[in-house]
């Protein structure tokens, strides 16, 4: 079994949004929408300022609430990787997902369907890296497979200091940022 | 699918609910193989961006006719396969809605948009009728041409072959011309574009106001990522925590306009403790001695009342310098026009850079190369006896390029002698010139003003004729051949059809020069005839480069160590510390510093800068990158908010020293910025009411910049010697 996850180095993002524009085009996301974006933080006095920049997006839980709680089956859980995936046409809207994300990850798509990040599944089985990871221009995000001891994720995680966002919240995240 | 039909296919679907997960997922594929199928009419072209002047290789996707998304063509030595975010969103130019769509011809007074929608042989004659009369009446050089990027090459070769040679565009003088102007005198060649940074082998990097990562040139912001994973020690100096300086490891908050004072102190410290690199000099450098003498007065003690910056961490940072020369690269910045000191202070950046005896030497200063392609052969262009209208008498002797405001200058006082014609190319000289009145008074003496852009922007707006051109998705251009750290040549070709009547500028400039009876200098049936004949004259097959989109040339040596020559082209044939032909010139032969003027009481000095997303004022109604940033906001430094009861998010107008108010724009209230000056992104604050998604979306500091310094080397604009106050009543 496989356990897609990313890992995002944020002593490299530059928070060009690049990725957020990759996915919308790749995905065709709707004006107005997105399925990742970038957060900056600045803490400290100026001129002692200490930033973080990165790049978030649905952390397709190993416990992921949304797809605990839909009334329909829409959200569940992808047989490859672990990625959460929404059917659009099980979907009734009714934004019980959006209220159980720790991350904010959801948005309810023009089209009536709750609609997230999808680790571009349709990339992925073809060997291919998700969109916002391939356009990278600073090269900071990495996907792959944690079972995998090999690939670069699992090895980065070995070797740098990092952390996820929100695991009090208890749902298994699979995004990690490198510090 | 509506919300009737959704509750409909809920009922039906209950049964789908205890499906099992697996047959779901079947399903799921099954969608997805359905969508496989229906995408087979997938097309991927090669082609070169245009969203801002970088030139980066793509490769579009069409599907079923269908523009879907650009990529990095991973061919290209620039892009290495990897667009920045507003070559993701080119997309966004081709479905633009406020795009121009057809020609235009003016109904009422300038600059009021009232428009008839003309057929391109009634436009194109009223152009050509115009411009042989004023040929009659005042001589060709009266009509002027600006133009910005290679798309301008077609538009360029008409202008010449009419007999014109004011062809200037806002990227000389009001833009990175002092910096070229200050490594010419000293390196005796400039840093051009893509700048010859060897950035990704720089073992210390120093950034002077360049913003990297939000300043999004492609591949200076990969191998700044690359310098950064290897471990480059950075020193950024700025007065605003840039995306940069979050990542530096020495951060100097320089009071704005100081940049000069902390230069001179870092080489004092540098030559006073010996650090520089010191074989390098003695080998290389000119007027060494007397440059030494002459910068010894200025002292980290000195600097540090002008510059804020303390004198141990203006010593730490020179000898952090010293420590990784000769791979310690002070970047040479690209937007430069900022106090009036720019050619000099750009020259103290290269005099710093030559103690670090890194020009030629990996880490530094590279050669760039390039593919011999052969131009296309023309007829010889007439010969002027008029020089060149935009700077009389040589007022400025080491400006190598035309002034854009020379131009507009001679426009508006008929000296040296009357212009009375302009065509202006993708380059909307209201938000790139300083003091648009100067520009509207200039526009109110012209007979003709001809406008070539893919949008609406302010200056199509006082156009007599706005000629709509094709997006680069849609179009062939000349051909681009490259310098840099390898050799390789791209070509731009249409991927989609243009959806209107919009039309290439090749085939503008074509038709143009029929009708001006210059049809002999455009001898080929279309661009496609011209290109393969460069490439065959190159030995090349268009073929290849049509199917691939790059063809790179071998590797040549591009550093002093693998072979490139180390000659250096200025009047003492080495790199001169100490400038004679400045000297002769009436200036200082070796920089000096002048303390900036300081904001009035209650009044802060106004910065701009650029977003990853967007380019100048031209991408602000593609909708993609909008859906990014929508709008600018000012930076306030959080104590000056909290002052003037100012939160994040909060509406507010600025006034500048002459009391010009701009649009509202949001509040940033911000640790990241000094207290001294406020800061916003360049482009936004549209007043073209053609620009309807756009039209007053936050505001436009070149509206608030009302007054320039001029370079007194080579005329540029400084721009960072506005101020501005806050009306809080938006």
């Amino acid at each position: 079994m496989a356990r897609f996850a990313m890992v995002i180095d944020t002593k490299k993002c530059v928070g060009c949004m690049d990725c957020v524009v990759a996915c919308k085009a790749e995905n065709k996301v709707p004006e107005g929408f997105n399925r990742d974006w970038i957060t900056t933080e600045a803490r400290g006095k100026f001129p002692t300022v200490q930033m973080e920049i990165r790049t978030e997006r649905c952390n397709h839980c190993g416990n992921p609430p949304c797809v605990h709680c839909c009334p329909t089956g829409a959200s569940h859980v992808h047989d490859l990787g672990g990625v959460v995936l929404v059917y659009h046409d099980l979907c009734i809207g009714c934004k019980a997902c959006l209220a159980s994300c720790p991350y904010d990850a959801r948005f309810i798509h023009p089209e009536g369907y709750a609609d997230k990040c999808t680790f571009c599944i349709h990339r992925v089985e073809k060997g291919q890296d998700p969109a916002c990871v391939s356009v990278c221009p600073t090269h900071c995000m990495y996907f792959g497979d944690l079972e995998d001891v090999h690939s670069m994720v699992s090895r980065l995680l070995a070797e740098r200091k990092w952390y996820a966002i929100a695991p009090e919240a208890g749902t298994d995240p699979q995004l990690f940022y490198l510090v | 699918m509506d919300s009737v039909s959704r509750r409909k296919f809920l009922k039906i679907g209950g049964a789908s609910v205890v499906l099992s997960a697996a047959t779901q997922s079947a399903l799921g594929r099954v969608e997805e193989l359905a969508k496989t199928k229906s995408s087979k009419g997938l097309e991927k072209i090669p082609t070169f961006c245009d969203i801002c002047f970088w030139k980066c290789g793509a490769i579009a996707y069409v599907e079923d006719g269908k523009l879907w998304k650009v990529e990095g063509n991973p061919l290209d030595p620039l892009s290495r396969g990897r667009l920045c975010p507003r070559g993701t969103g080119g997309i966004g130019a081709h479905y633009d809605p406020d795009r121009l769509k057809y020609p235009l011809m003016r109904k009422s007074v300038r600059g009021e948009e009232r428009w008839n929608q003309v057929t391109w042989d009634e436009a194109l004659t009223f152009i050509a009728d115009k411009m042989k009369k004023i040929k009659n009446d005042y001589g060709p050089e009266a009509m002027a041409l600006f133009s910005h990027g290679i798309g301008g090459n077609f538009i360029k070769h008409l202008f010449k072959a009419y007999g014109s040679a004011n062809i200037g565009a806002p990227s000389f003088a009001q833009c990175r011309g002092p910096r070229d102007v200050g490594f010419n005198l000293t390196f005796g060649e400039d840093v051009a574009s893509p700048e010859r940074t060897d950035i990704k082998n720089a073992q210390c990097l120093v950034l002077i106001g360049s913003h990297l990562g939000e300043n999004m040139h492609n591949t200076q912001v990969q191998e700044f990522s690359d310098a950064l994973a290897n471990g480059v020690s950075l020193i950024v100096v700025d007065p605003r925590v840039s995306v940069a300086a979050g990542k530096a490891k020495y951060y100097l908050p320089i009071k704005p306009g100081a940049d000069m004072a902390l230069l001179l102190a870092w080489m004092q410290v540098l030559v006073t403790e010996r650090l520089y690199n010191k074989p390098y000099v003695e080998k290389y450098g000119f007027g060494f001695d007397n440059f030494a003498a002459e910068i010894l007065p200025y002292s980290p003690e000195w600097a540090y009342p002008e510059t804020g910056i303390e004198p141990e961490v203006i010593r730490a940072t020179a000898r952090e310098m010293a420590r990784y020369q000769p791979a310690t690269l002070i970047h040479p910045g690209r937007h430069v026009t900022w106090y009036g000191d720019d050619a000099q202070r750009s020259r103290a950046i290269a005099l710093l850079n030559a103690l670090m005896g890194n020009w030629g030497v990996k880490g530094g200063f590279y050669y760039p190369v390039s593919m011999d392609v052969p131009s296309y052969p023309y007829p010889e262009y007439p010969h002027s006896d008029k020089p060149k209208v935009d700077n009389p008498d040589n007022k400025f002797p080491f400006a190598h390029e035309v002034n854009t405001n020379g131009i507009r200058k001679a426009t508006i006082s008929g000296e040296p002698y009357p212009v009375k014609g302009w065509f202006v190319y993708a380059t909307n000289l209201i938000h790139a010139l300083p003091d648009e009145q100067e520009t509207i008074r200039a526009i109110q003496n012209l007979d003709l003003l001809v406008v070539i852009d893919v949008i609406p922007a302010e200056i199509a707006g006082w156009a007599d004729v706005v000629l709509p051109e094709a997006v680069y998705l849609e179009r062939h251009d000349d051909l681009n051949v490259e310098w840099f750290r390898e050799p390789f040549i791209s070509l731009r070709q249409p991927v989609v059809e243009a959806p209107h009547d919009q039309k290439p500028n090749w085939w503008i400039a074509k038709k143009l020069a029929d009708k001006l009876d210059l049809g002999h200098y455009f001898p080929w049936k279309d661009i496609e005839e011209y290109l393969e004949h460069r490439l065959n004259a190159a030995g090349l097959s268009y073929g290849q480069l049509k199917k691939e989109g790059i063809i790179r040339g071998e590797k040549q040596p591009i550093y002093f160590a693998e072979g490139v020559p180390d000659v250096f082209p200025t009047p003492s044939g080495k790199i001169e510390f100490y400038s004679l032909q400045l000297a002769e010139a009436g200036f200082d032969p070796v920089p000096k510093y002048t303390q900036p003027a300081p904001p009035p009481a209650g009044f802060f000095r106004l910065l701009y800068g650029r977003a990853p997303v967007h380019s100048f004022s031209r991408t602000q109604s593609n909708r993609v990158l909008m859906d990014m940033i929508g709008e600018n906001e000012v930076w306030i430094n959080q104590d000056i908010a909290n002052r003037y009861g100012l939160k994040s998010g909060d509406f507010i107008r600025l006034k500048n020293q002459d009391g010009v108010i701009s649009n509202r724009i949001k509040v940033k209230a911000t640790e990241r910025i000094r207290t001294d000056c406020v800061y916003m992104i360049h482009g936004f604050g549209h007043n073209s009411r053609m620009l309807k998604f756009a039209y007053q979306k936050g505001a436009s500091d070149a509206q608030l910049i009302t007054r320039y310094k001029t370079d007194p080397l080579m005329g540029g604009t400084a721009m960072n010697v506005n101020f501005v106050t806050f009306e809080l009543e938006a």
